[in-house]
């Protein structure tokens, strides 16, 4: 089987109709396993006592929303220096999904901190980094969106996410110096050394549930992107009509 | 060559001295704002220093950066350039640092006198000028590369402050870092140290991602 075929918009768009089902229901069961393992089956946090349960959210968003940058560099960088048009559909398509996952880690944040914290807001390094990403995401999709042509949003978007990356160190650590400078508020999220075993695994099938999840609705998106793109080329109206 | 754009340049920005003339008063009025709507206490201003006038830069470099390539896109000169046998590298440097000797520097030159508007004292004074120096041509080449990238798109101005403004925030933290260590009596030579390593980078790669991001912009 020639797996390059698949390079080709035309070609993926049946194949990831199939895949579909194959991401969506797995992320399906294990949302539901993994919520019910972390609401009913998880002991309450000695010190937290049922706050903490946000965690099970917070945590693989807080991840997802980091992964998802590098992942859509990465492809947004291939569709660049290969001229594969599917690897840039891939990066927009991974971009909004990013953007709501980081979003998402710092509501819960939020939400999160004013319970345990009594505050919904402070300055942390990790904190103030998780919002910067989420202007990074922002920028990118404003920039695409803002290009009428997708040959040209693609490459622009490239360039810029592949700057955001080299930046995204920079910008860690910076943050970080900043705030050990400003010795305003360090907290250590997990005060105890372990957690316990229901909660990893709770937390594990959280994250295996989100990376489905965003697989999935990916595989989506770039659907919708491939038919918008392609619904003049008479190949692609032909193969999937 | 690299001399001609940047003499050419100059000489454009000579004959459009508004522009950067609009840039600095814009500089001046952002800072003088801060003690009209904080409060006039001196201890309070001395603290907040570094911060506004940096931000402030941050700011007026938005203002310069979306002429930096846009006048020469509309009347096709950057075509023209883009074909010259010189690598694009070279012909983006040129530009750059023409516009951080007509936009960036005239902030530094008046940077002193807001300082002393904010009770700074004089060995914080060049604490101040030196991030400035070392952090000004950061911005300046970063934002080529966000300026190239929105060329000839619609709200430009804006979307360059949405893709610019958070890639200028490690140069922000070491800049006010720098002036605000220099206060409370530490020895800002770290931060400086950071803010010249954060220029090489710049340096080397802004002009090669500019210089990409123009050939996509101009096809």
């Amino acid at each position: 089987m020639n797996l390059y075929k698949y390079a080709s918009p035309t070609n993926f768009y049946p194949l990831a109709g199939k895949m579909i089902p194959w991401f969506a229901t797995p992320a399906g069961i294990l949302f539901g396993v993994g919520l019910f393992v972390g609401f009913f089956i998880a002991p309450p946090d000695f010190q937290q006592g049922d706050a903490y349960r946000i965690m099970f959210i917070h945590v693989p968003a807080a991840w997802l929303g980091m992964f998802l940058y590098i992942l859509m560099a990465i492809y947004a960088g291939i569709g660049w220096a290969f001229n594969a048009r599917l690897a840039s559909m891939m990066a927009s398509s991974i971009s909004i999904t990013g953007a709501m996952f980081t979003f998402l880690s710092l509501v819960t944040g939020a939400f999160w901190g004013k319970p345990t914290w009594g505050t919904w807001w402070v300055w942390d390094a990790r904190m103030t980094s998780t919002l910067i990403l989420l202007f990074l995401y922002i920028g990118f999709i404003s920039l695409q969106s803002s290009i009428d042509d997708p040959r040209r949003a693609d490459r622009a978007g490239a360039v810029l996410a592949l700057v955001g990356v080299i930046n995204v160190p920079i910008i860690y650590f910076s943050v970080q110096w900043w705030n050990t400078l400003h010795q305003g508020a360090t907290i250590r999220i997990l005060q105890k050394p372990t957690i316990h075993g229901s909660m990893l695994w709770a937390m594990l099938i959280m994250l295996a549930a989100c990376w489905l999840y965003s697989v999935a609705v990916v595989l989506i998106r770039v659907r919708c992107i491939i038919v918008e793109r392609e619904q003049n080329a008479s190949h692609f109206v032909e193969a999937t009509v | 060559m690299l001399r001609w754009i940047v003499w050419r340049d100059l000489i454009l920005a000579w004959r459009r001295r508004a522009d950067a003339l609009s840039t600095l008063f814009f500089f001046v009025i952002v800072v003088s704002l801060f003690p009209l709507g904080i409060g006039p206490e001196t201890e309070l201003l001395r603290s907040i220093a570094p911060g506004v006038v940096w931000v402030a830069a941050l700011l007026a470099s938005m203002l310069s950066l979306g002429r930096l390539f846009a006048n020469d896109y509309q009347d096709g000169t950057l075509e023209q350039l883009l074909m010259t046998p010189q690598p694009l590298y070279l012909v983006v440097f040129g530009k750059v640092a023409a516009q951080w000797l007509t936009s960036e520097l005239p902030l530094i030159c008046i940077a002193p006198l807001l300082g002393v508007q904010f009770g700074l004292s004089n060995q914080t004074l060049v604490v101040l000028i030196v991030t400035l120096i070392l952090g000004t041509p950061v911005l300046s080449l970063i934002g080529s590369v966000g300026a190239a990238l929105t060329l000839g798109l619609r709200s430009s101005s804006v979307l360059i402050s949405i893709l610019v403004l958070p890639l200028y925030i490690p140069v922000l933290i070491f800049g006010a870092g720098a002036v605000e260590a220099t206060i409370i009596g530490l020895s800002p030579v770290s931060h400086l140290y950071l803010l010249s390593a954060l220029t090489v980078l710049a340096l080397i790669f802004a002009p090669w991602a500019t210089a990409a991001a123009l050939r996509i912009s101009v096809e």
